[in-house]
C-alpha cells in the first residue's frame, strides 16, 4: 500500500518513528516461551518483509531468562537467534537482557549469532547495575536501548535522573517502559517529557494494554518526542499485550508519521503467521486488567494465573498481594508462595470456630 | 579457652558489623580493626569497644603483626588481591569477605572441612551462604540434577560494588551450587527491590532432584536451616518444603522460600544479605580457630594429594 494513501497529511515534514517489533520476546511470555526455531524464522522472515526495523527474539524475561522461575524455553536461545539470524536481510536483530538474570556471556553469544540491538532493561529506580552490560554492548558495536521498567513507579524526575545514567554508560536511547500497563497519556506525557528535556539521546517508549491504552500511550509518547517505540504483532505480550504492531503502523501513517514499514504486509504477517501461533487470545482479561489497574508487572500474569490455579484461590487476590509487596520485574519466584499462603490463611478461615457459627 | 585473635581489614559498614559479631564470639577475639579513612565511624567504634586501630591499612596491620593470628578482610576486591600475598607472607590466615576469590569458596557446614589448612579462603557470596548449604542437604537425601536460586534484596543494600559487577554475583553463586552444594547444573538470579521500608533478604531455592523419599528431602532440608539458624538467627523457611512431582520425568521439584533478617548489629536488620557474610564469616572464623588450638590447621594432606 502506497504511504500517507488515507492520512498523512497533518505535518509539513514527515517525522520518523523506528519500531522495534518484540513479537518473539515480548510475546514469548504468551506463549510461556514454547517458540521452536521453525516458527521463529518464519515471523522474523515476515517481519523483515514488511520492513520492521529491529527484530527482537529472546526468552521473555530476556537472554538466560530460560529457568524454573519464568519458564523454561521449548528450544535453545541459541538455536532461536541462528534461525531469526539467518532470515533477517533489512533489519536488525535486536536482543533483551536483564541485568541480574542474564549475563556478559549471553550478550556475546547473542552478537556472535548477528544481533545488533540489545535492549537492557531494569527496574525504573536501579539503572546503575546495568552499566557493565551498556558498555559490553557498545565495545562489541551494538545499537543500545536502555529500558527503565515499570515506569509507573517512577517519578519524572526519577526517570530523568536514572535515563542520564544510561546515558552516561553509553546507551543510544532510553525507554519509558510501561511494563505494568499501568500508565495513561497524562502520565506517559510527563515522563517522556522529563526523560527528553534530561538526555541528549533518543526517547522511546515500551508499552501494555492491560488499560487499554498502549496505541494511545505511544502516540502520547510521540507527541512528546518519543522516536522508537516497542510493539508487537497481534499485541502478542505479556499481561495483555503489548502495543499491535498492525494497529500503530496504521495509526502513524494516518497521523503522518513514517515508520517505513508496509501496512498491507505487517496486517499479512499478524494475521497469516502470528495469529495461527497464539495458544489463546491475547485480551484484557479480568486479572491482566487488575494488573494494569493495581499497577503490577505484566509478566506475572501466566505464573500467576497457573499459582491460583494450583492453589485454589483468585488469581485477583495474588495479583493484589503482590502489589502490597510492592514486587518488581524478576520476583516471579514469590507468585507459588503467595498462592499457597492465601490458600493457608483461607482454609484456617474455614475452619475457624467463629466462621462455623456464622 | 585460649581465644583466637582477630584482626579487621576495612572499617566500613561490613568490617564494623563483623566487629560486633567477633566481640560475641565466645572463641574468636578481635584486636585490631585497620582502615585508610581516620574519620571513619567504624574506627570510632573500634577504639570504643577496645580494639587498636591503625589508618593506614594493611601496612599499619603489619606493623603489629603478633597481635592477631586471622584477618578478616572486608575492603574491595581490588584490594584484597594486593593483602592477599602481603598477608600469607606474614604468616597469617585470610578470610576473605570481597569477591575476590583469591582462595577457595567456603561455606560454612559444608566443606570448610575440604579446604583445612589453607592460608586464604573466600566466602563466595551473600547468595552463596544463603543458599547453598540449603541445595547441600538435598543432595544428602537424592542427587540433585539443578539448583536455580533467586535472592531478593533491598536495594538500600546492594553497595556500588555490587551494582557495577552485578554479574560477579550470579556466576560465583551459580558456581557455588555446583561445586559446593553439588548440582549438576546451577543457576543464580539477582533482583534489587526499592520498596520503602526496605524488604528483608529472601531467596527461593528450587531443586530439581532424582525420585526420592519427600519426608527424607524434608528432614534433611530441616535439620540443616536449624543449623544454620545456630549461626545465623535470623534465617527461617518461609514456609514448609514444596515437593512435587516434576511434569513429564521421574524427578521431584523442591522449592524453599528463604528469609533472612539480619541481626542488626551495625548493619539495619533488612540487610541480611549482609549478615549473613558476616555471621558466615565468624563461623568460619570460629572453626578455623578450633584447628589452630589443636594444631590441625596444616595444608600436609592436601598437599600428599600433590
Amino acid at each position: 500500500m502506497e504511504k500517507g494513501q488515507i492520512g498523512g497529511s497533518f505535518m509539513s515534514e514527515q517525522i520518523s518513528v523506528h519500531i522495534l517489533d518484540s513479537t518473539l520476546r515480548d510475546g514469548s511470555h504468551a506463549l510461556s516461551h514454547q517458540f521452536t526455531a521453525e516458527q521463529v524464522a518464519r515471523v522474523a522472515r515476515g517481519l523483515d518483509q514488511a520492513g520492521i526495523e529491529m527484530i527482537e527474539v529472546s526468552h521473555g524475561d530476556g537472554l538466560g531468562g530460560s529457568t524454573v522461575t519464568y519458564g523454561f524455553s521449548k528450544q535453545s536461545e541459541l538455536e532461536l537467534l541462528e534461525a531469526a539470524s539467518s532470515v533477517i536481510e533489512r533489519g536488525k536483530l535486536a536482543v533483551l537482557l536483564l541485568p541480574g538474570i542474564g549475563t556478559k556471556d549471553d550478550l556475546k553469544m547473542a552478537r556472535d549469532l548477528g544481533a545488533k540491538v540489545a535492549q537492557i532493561a531494569t527496574h525504573v529506580t536501579e539503572a546503575d547495575v546495568a552499566q557493565q552490560h551498556i558498555e559490553l554492548a557498545k565495545s562489541m558495536g551494538m545499537e543500545v536501548v536502555g529500558m527503565l521498567m515499570l515506569s509507573h513507579m517512577g517519578s519524572p524526575e526519577k526517570i530523568a535522573e536514572q535515563g542520564k545514567l544510561m546515558e552516561r554508560y553509553g546507551a543510544d536511547v532510553v525507554l519509558v517502559t510501561d511494563s505494568a500497563g499501568a500508565l495513561l497519556p497524562p502520565t506517559v506525557r510527563e515522563r517522556v517529557r522529563a526523560l527528553r528535556d534530561a538526555i541528549q539521546i533518543g526517547v522511546g517508549f515500551h508499552g501494555h494494554n492491560n488499560l487499554s491504552m498502549a496505541v494511545a500511550n505511544s502516540i502520547t509518547a510521540i507527541e512528546e518526542g518519543a522516536r522508537w517505540i516497542d510493539a508487537c504483532t497481534c499485541g502478542l505480550g505479556a499481561g495483555s499485550g503489548n502495543t499491535p504492531t498492525e494497529v500503530l503502523v496504521a495509526v502513524l501513517d494516518k497521523l503522518g508519521y513514517s515508520s517505513g514499514i508496509d501496512l498491507w504486509k505487517i496486517m499479512d504477517v499478524a494475521e497469516d503467521i502470528v495469529r495461527p501461533l497464539m495458544q489463546k487470545p491475547v485480551r484484557i482479561g479480568k486479572a491482566s486488567l487488575t494488573m494494569g489497574y493495581a499497577g503490577v508487572y505484566s509478566s506475572f500474569l501466566l505464573h500467576a494465573d497457573k499459582a491460583a490455579q494450583q492453589f485454589g484461590v483468585d488469581p485477583r487476590d495474588v495479583l493484589v498481594e503482590v502489589g502490597k509487596r510492592r514486587a518488581v520485574g524478576g520476583q516471579e519466584d514469590i507468585l507459588v508462595e503467595i498462592a499457597m499462603t492465601l490458600a493457608q490463611k483461607n482454609a484456617e478461615v474455614e475452619a475457624s470456630p467463629s466462621r462455623r457459627l456464622a | 579457652m585460649e581465644q583466637i585473635r582477630a584482626a579487621i581489614l576495612g572499617s566500613g559498614n561490613i568490617g564494623t558489623d563483623l566487629m560486633y559479631k567477633l566481640k560475641r564470639s565466645h572463641s574468636l577475639r578481635p584486636t585490631i580493626m585497620a582502615g585508610i579513612i581516620p574519620e571513619s565511624e567504624g574506627l570510632a567504634r573500634a577504639r570504643q569497644q577496645g580494639l587498636a586501630i591503625t589508618t593506614d591499612g594493611i601496612e599499619g596491620l603489619l606493623k603489629q603483626k603478633d597481635s592477631f593470628e586471622l584477618v578478616f578482610d572486608a575492603t574491595t576486591a581490588s584490594a584484597h588481591k594486593q593483602h592477599a600475598p602481603m598477608l600469607r607472607a606474614a604468616g597469617k590466615i585470610a578470610i576473605d569477605l570481597t569477591p575476590a576469590a583469591v582462595g577457595p569458596y567456603v561455606v560454612p557446614l559444608v566443606n570448610l572441612e575440604g579446604h583445612v589448612g589453607e592460608p586464604n579462603v573466600n566466602l563466595v557470596s551473600c547468595g552463596g551462604q544463603a543458599t547453598v548449604p540449603l541445595v547441600s542437604a538435598m543432595r544428602s537425601a537424592s542427587p540433585v540434577e539443578y539448583a536455580e536460586i533467586v535472592a531478593t534484596i533491598a536495594s538500600k543494600s546492594a553497595g556500588p560494588g555490587t551494582r557495577q559487577n552485578i554479574d560477579e554475583f550470579t556466576d560465583t553463586t551459580a558456581r557455588g551450587l555446583q561445586r559446593i552444594g553439588g548440582a549438576s547444573k546451577g543457576k543464580a538470579i539477582i533482583v534489587l527491590n526499592p520498596a520503602e521500608p526496605p524488604i528483608l533478604m529472601r531467596n527461593t531455592i528450587y531443586g530439581i532432584v532424582e525420585e526420592s523419599d519427600p519426608e527424607e528431602l524434608r528432614k534433611s532440608i530441616e535439620e540443616m536451616v536449624a543449623r544454620i539458624q545456630e549461626y545465623v538467627p535470623g534465617y527461617r523457611l518461609r514456609a514448609k518444603p514444596l515437593i512435587e512431582d516434576f511434569p513429564g520425568r521421574q524427578q521431584k521439584k523442591v522449592t524453599l522460600y528463604v528469609e533472612v533478617e539480619g541481626a542488626g548489629d551495625y548493619l539495619p536488620q533488612y540487610a541480611g544479605n549482609l549478615d549473613i557474610m558476616t555471621s558466615a564469616a565468624v563461623k568460619v572464623g570460629e572453626e578455623i580457630g578450633k584447628h589452630l588450638r589443636a594444631g590441625t590447621w596444616k595444608r600436609d594432606r592436601s598437599e600428599a594429594r600433590l
